[in-house]
């Protein structure tokens, strides 16, 4: 089929693997059916099972679930994908636009769901090499000198990371504590302990062995991450919405520093 | 201690009375309300906005043109798509324009295309050889596995539709030299090196190019300057509702995960 061919197949075709809806009747929801099948299921287990195609045991639904409640649900609206739902209650906006917004803003690059993705891809590269320590070292120290920084490592604020000793105690309960990945984040912050780099696994790195324990690609591990963040954001909204409107956090003039063009005569 | 929000570009003084209100505000060192606000056009204050200078004639009148042919992405336009859905079911008037920001991002037709355009320019610059180079790459997957197709150029087409053409005529004939005039000379040539034909993303990267606009500009740029049209065709659908809407009822075909990879591969589509 030429392009011009499948845009008339398409423009009458959807053909699909991953579910429909019959009207009336019941739900198709991949393979399964969503009222018989997946009628005592949690909602992360379906969540799983619609990224990946792959039916994971309860308990896996149940960790991830842990994950999210422990590494994503931070009800502080100076968080900056919080702040956003803060900002729209203080103005009254609704609140689906102000979990819509935050839950973009939550896919970041120095925190949120991309680095999850980076982590994974970083953490797979590396368990690729098979490397010995020297070897790692050096692949490490490459990484940090072209990009300035390893994924899944260090953090901005602060570089301590308190999700990390909670987070171990639920994979220690799941025996998955000492797998493959989560060795080679200990491992990878012991070395980089050793030569004197104070850079230290976030959570993240933990989150990006975990899920390439649990067999997933980079891209759906990003997928399972991205609503992760909407326990935290919707109290952030209400705590603005019950306080007089327009009081979050308001700016005066002088918080501007400006530091641009004098000013100057509009001459034409 | 205060914490402040550092910036070039916008600067206020307070009432004497109020801290929290601006008596005057200028933009890059202008008053904007009150020495812009009585001279200025929207496409000159936009230029000052994103390059810190008011722009010659010329240039304003080129990134007005821009604007005009940007303003309406047209009705079947994915990022207006959006926007109708939003408004068929009546969601916030918001919701809609969200919606038509998020599906207008993309790498096809969207703004992450013309920002990687923008940059192609800069890297690949007016050498032929250089760009066929590219694009063999990216159709064997060597760099760029992102891309499905060369940016700027659309993969659904094998030459550049009439509007794209009245486009690039119109702009390369506002800015004659610049990279606008060179793919207005060199479009044929660069339609058989990406195997499809020129976009409006190409062309309107050009542009933004010519006017000095980086990347990330163009890209902002080029997001919002769509809205016009995904807000006037919401509010119309608003008013028509749901049942006149389609719904693509008999298109679905829900398959076996098996047969449907097989008609994927049937159909030549990636998997």
């Amino acid at each position: 089929m030429n392009p011009r061919e499948r845009l008339a197949y398409f423009a009458r075709h959807w053909p699909t693997d991953k579910g429909v809806w019959i009207p009336g009747r019941a739900v198709r929801y991949r393979e399964r059916s969503l009222f018989d099948d997946f009628g005592d299921r949690s909602w992360m287990a379906l969540l799983i099972y619609g990224v990946t195609g792959r039916e994971v045991p309860e308990a896996t639904a149940r960790l991830l679930e842990r994950v999210w409640l422990l590494c994503a649900s931070y009800p502080d609206p100076r968080l900056w994908n919080n702040r956003v739902a803060a900002l729209a209650g203080t103005v009254r906006a609704p609140a689906s636009l102000a979990v819509a917004a935050a839950t973009a803003v939550s896919d970041a690059e120095v925190y949120g769901a991309r680095p999850v993705h980076r982590g994974m891809q970083f953490l797979a590269e590396v368990a690729d090499r098979r490397a010995d320590d020297r070897a790692l070292l050096a692949f490490l120290r490459d990484r940090l000198r072209r990009e300035r920084a390893l994924p899944g490592f260090g953090r901005p604020v602060i570089s301590e990371d308190e999700r990390i000793p909670v987070f171990l105690a639920e994979l220690d309960r799941a025996g998955l504590e000492e797998t493959d990945h989560q060795r080679l984040v200990v491992r990878i912050r012991r070395l980089l302990a050793d030569c004197g780099l104070r850079l230290k696994p976030n959570i993240v790195a933990h989150v990006a062995a975990l899920f390439l324990d649990l067999g997933f690609t980079p891209q759906e591990g990003y997928c399972l991450v991205l609503l992760a963040f909407s326990a935290g954001i919707l109290p952030c909204y209400l705590d603005a919405l019950e306080k007089e409107e327009g009081m979050f956090l308001p700016l005066s003039c002088d918080c501007i520093r400006y530091v641009g063009k004098p000013p100057r005569e509009w001459s034409r | 201690m205060t914490e402040t929000i550092t910036t070039r570009l916008w600067h206020e003084e307070a009432e004497e009375d109020n801290p929290f209100v601006a008596r005057r505000c200028r933009l890059a060192g202008y008053d904007v309300y009150g020495a812009l606000l009585p001279r200025v056009g929207w496409a000159e204050f936009l230029y000052l906005l994103f390059r810190e200078e008011l722009p010659e004639p010329a240039a304003a009148r080129l990134l007005e043109a821009v604007a005009v042919a940007l303003a309406h992405p047209g009705i079947r336009d994915p990022s207006v798509r959006a926007a109708m859905n939003a408004a068929v079911g009546r969601s916030h008037r918001a919701a809609a324009l969200m919606a038509a920001l998020a599906v207008g991002a993309g790498r096809l037709g969207g703004a992450a295309e013309v920002a990687r355009a923008v940059a192609l320019f800069g890297e690949l610059g007016r050498d032929l050889d250089a760009w066929r180079d590219r694009a063999r790459r990216l159709d064997e997957g060597e760099d760029e596995s992102d891309w499905e197709h060369l940016p700027g150029f659309d993969p659904r087409t094998e030459r550049a539709s009439t509007p794209v053409c009245q486009a690039l005529e119109t702009f390369a004939k506002l800015r004659p030299g610049g990279w606008l005039g060179w793919l207005w000379a060199a479009r044929l040539d660069l339609e058989a090196v990406a195997g499809c034909g020129l976009a409006l993303s190409g062309v309107v990267a050009a542009a933004f190019a010519d006017l000095g606009f980086p990347p990330e500009a163009a890209e902002m740029l080029y997001l919002f300057l769509r809205l016009p049209g995904a807000a006037a065709q919401a509010l119309e659908q608003e008013r028509l509702g749901w049942r006149r809407y389609p719904f693509f009822a008999e298109a679905l075909e829900h398959l076996p995960a098996a047969d449907y990879r097989a008609l994927l591969q049937r159909l030549g589509e990636r998997l």
